[in-house]
């Protein structure tokens, strides 16, 4: 039982990790929100920079004369870049989420089945999962995709066919396709031990009550499965707004904005132009975006979460 | 119509056989008791009558025709978990229904033989709820309903009761056979409980390792048990066995005795021991008794209370015409 004594002592002894915490988001989300309503570029310094730091070391910022208003935003926005990325963003997480959680949902119904060396084909399925993002960009890109080295050409031309072009013909589904094939796994191991969950008397019952498998999958297989179903939609939205590493290594955004998605464009912008003020302003319309897609996501399937 | 017959029928998992050949007959009409301590196979032997598992010999006929590897659906059985197995997504209502929507019944039909199973099951208020919202006894109607509205051949019933606190068991129990007067459909009913066997069925058939001991009206096991497993498994409390030379007197392996045909003295008769543990039930009470010559102590049933106490010295005397003897194969001999 939770005394008056005890829970000021748990509330004291909680406090240094929700101070860190605090920090950890509030100071870069001060300072993000605070840069991209300066005018901030590297090549451009304003002379007015003020160093924030000890000893003479630290960020050189520029001071509060060079306060731009909503300049960074107006031209982010305005940017012809930017609504490609909006799209770009959309249709990735889209598609991916697709992909994931269909395939997700058919691996796990396959490997529920009893099999021989049930185990190792268990493990194999995750391992996707633990390869490194620029790693199995560059593993696609080079050994799959590639139009005259990769496995895909080689098979194209043994049937007599023109090799396709991934990257050049059909950019954003290549990188759809190497994002959903890593995260196919993590859909898969959470779909399958929810499936394992399952009362296999239910299962037995509807078998009794006349369902076909058909009958029984969709009425009591995927109801039961609709929480981890929401819950693989919420985890993998979160992180694949913000897919980076796959674009970087393989189409660096391109050809031409086929492939920037936001999170590229505020890369662009601020490492690429040097502008931080408007790499700054980027990142608060990508804040904005996440909690606008998150608002939507739980509004339309937080209600699985209930219990 | 339900009538189910087993021919031969028998079930190995790999190598280990559960249930070697055993014939079996399930008349119409009939309430049908499957009873045996865990692991007997009496769950087993339910689940290959249903079709949830398949028969490794043998036939198995349901209304004369043969049902062996016709799939579970198409027999025309319907089956209450032990779980109770309920959607937990779907209301009540849709629950119950979701048999005559898989056998896509018309929703006209659907509505009606909802209401009335809900109707016969007191269900009506709770129609529109989520099986998580019921409290045990009424999910296990729920169940049951679920299995009515098919109008199945015969009920099949796995430990329905095994879930529910000892009041309501005694409920649902009797629930249970009034439905199944009403209904006049066979019940298979599988249990380890001996108290329900005895109270619901027409027809007990006592299982030990797959192998039926005996089958047989409730009071034709409890007069005549055909051996020591029966006798010492049906009846509560248990009857008492006694082997060696007091048995050996009566020109038998071993005797038994139930507790209620066995009369106390506390002057004379054949058996002197002293009092034990003593079991006070209202209406009757359980002493423990230690006699000489007889390793247990003898459980002895007297009606209402009785000034007995710890230490006394007691006689016991056995009814002569209700005692049970068995052969050193532990089969009874008249």
């Amino acid at each position: 039982m939770a005394t008056q004594h005890s829970r000021a002592a748990a509330r004291l002894m909680i406090s240094p990790a929700v101070l860190l915490l605090l920090c950890w988001m509030l100071i870069p989300l001060g300072l993000t929100i605070y840069f991209s309503f300066l005018r901030f570029n590297l090549i451009m310094p304003s002379g007015n920079e003020m160093v924030i730091g000890v000893f003479g070391h630290g960020l050189r910022v520029p001071g509060p004369e060079d306060f731009s208003g909503w300049e960074n935003f107006y031209w982010f926005v305005t940017d012809p870049s930017f609504q490609a990325a909006i799209i770009n963003t959309l249709v990735l997480v889209g598609g991916v989420l697709f992909i994931t959680v269909i395939g997700g949902t058919l691996f796990a119904l396959l490997l529920d089945q009893p099999m021989w060396g049930q185990g190792i084909v268990r493990i194999l399925v995750i391992a996707p999962f633990f390869v490194m993002p620029t790693v199995s960009g560059l593993v696609w890109k080079n050994m799959f995709m590639n139009p005259v080295n990769g496995i895909f050409a080689h098979l194209a031309i043994g049937l007599g066919l023109e090799p396709f072009d991934f990257f050049s013909q059909a950019p954003l589904a290549s990188i759809i396709w190497i994002v959903s094939w890593q995260w196919l796994p993590f859909a898969t191991l959470i779909l399958l031990t929810a499936l394992q969950s399952l009362d296999q008397e239910q299962l037995e019952a509807a078998e009794m009550d006349g369902a076909n498998w058909i009958n029984r999958f969709f009425f009591v297989m995927l109801p039961h499965l609709a929480r981890a179903i929401t819950v693989v939609i919420l985890i993998q939205t979160i992180f694949l707004l913000s897919i980076f590493a796959e674009i970087l290594v393989t189409t660096n955004g391109g050809p031409g904005t086929a492939t920037t998605n936001l999170t590229y464009l505020i890369y662009v912008s601020s490492l690429l132009q040097f502008d931080v003020g408007m790499g700054s302003a980027g990142g608060v319309i990508a804040i904005i975006l996440a909690n606008i897609v998150a608002i939507f996501l739980m509004r339309m399937i937080g209600k699985n979460l209930d219990a | 119509m339900g009538r189910i017959v087993l021919e031969k029928v028998s079930k190995s998992f790999g190598e280990t056989e559960v249930i070697p050949a055993l014939d079996l007959t399930i008349d119409d009409g009939e309430f049908c008791v499957f009873v045996g301590p865990s692991g007997c196979g009496k769950s087993t032997l339910l689940r290959l009558i249903a079709g949830l598992e398949d028969v490794t010999n043998g036939k198995i006929l349901i209304d004369g025709e043969d049902a062996t590897s016709v799939p579970p659906a198409k027999r025309g059985l319907a089956m209450v978990f032990q779980s109770y197995a309920l959607y937990p997504h779907m209301s009540v209502r849709k629950n119950i229904a979701f048999p005559l929507r898989m056998a896509k019944f018309d929703q006209a039909e659907q509505d009606k033989r909802v209401a009335q199973a809900a109707e016969v099951l007191n269900l009506t208020d709770y129609l529109d709820r989520r099986p998580g919202q019921l409290s045990g006894g009424q999910r296990q109607r729920v169940a049951i309903g679920r299995a009515i509205v098919r109008e199945p051949a015969a009920f099949l019933f796995d430990e329905p009761l095994s879930n529910l606190d000892a009041a309501l068991r005694v409920g649902m129990r009797l629930e249970i056979s009034e439905l199944h007067k009403r209904l006049t459909t066979t019940m298979v009913y599988v249990t380890h409980d001996q108290v329900e066997a005895m109270t619901m069925a027409d027809k007990i058939v006592v299982l030990r390792a797959g192998n039926i001991e005996q089958v047989g009206s409730p009071l034709e096991l409890y007069r005549t048990p055909r051996n020591l497993f029966v006798a010492g498994f049906i009846g509560s409390p248990k009857m008492n066995l006694i082997n060696g030379s007091i048995a050996a007197k009566h020109n038998a392996a071993t005797i038994g005795i139930r507790p209620e045909h066995i009369s106390v003295s506390s002057d004379a008769g054949d058996w002197p021991g002293k009092v034990g543990v003593s079991e006070h039930l209202g209406s009757d009470t359980f002493f423990h008794v230690t006699c000489e010559g007889i390793t247990d102590p003898i459980t002895v049933r007297v009606g209402g209370e009785v000034d007995l106490h710890y230490g006394d010295t007691v006689f016991l005397t056995p009814a002569s015409d209700h005692l049970h003897k068995f052969d050193d194969k532990g089969l009874r001999v008249e």
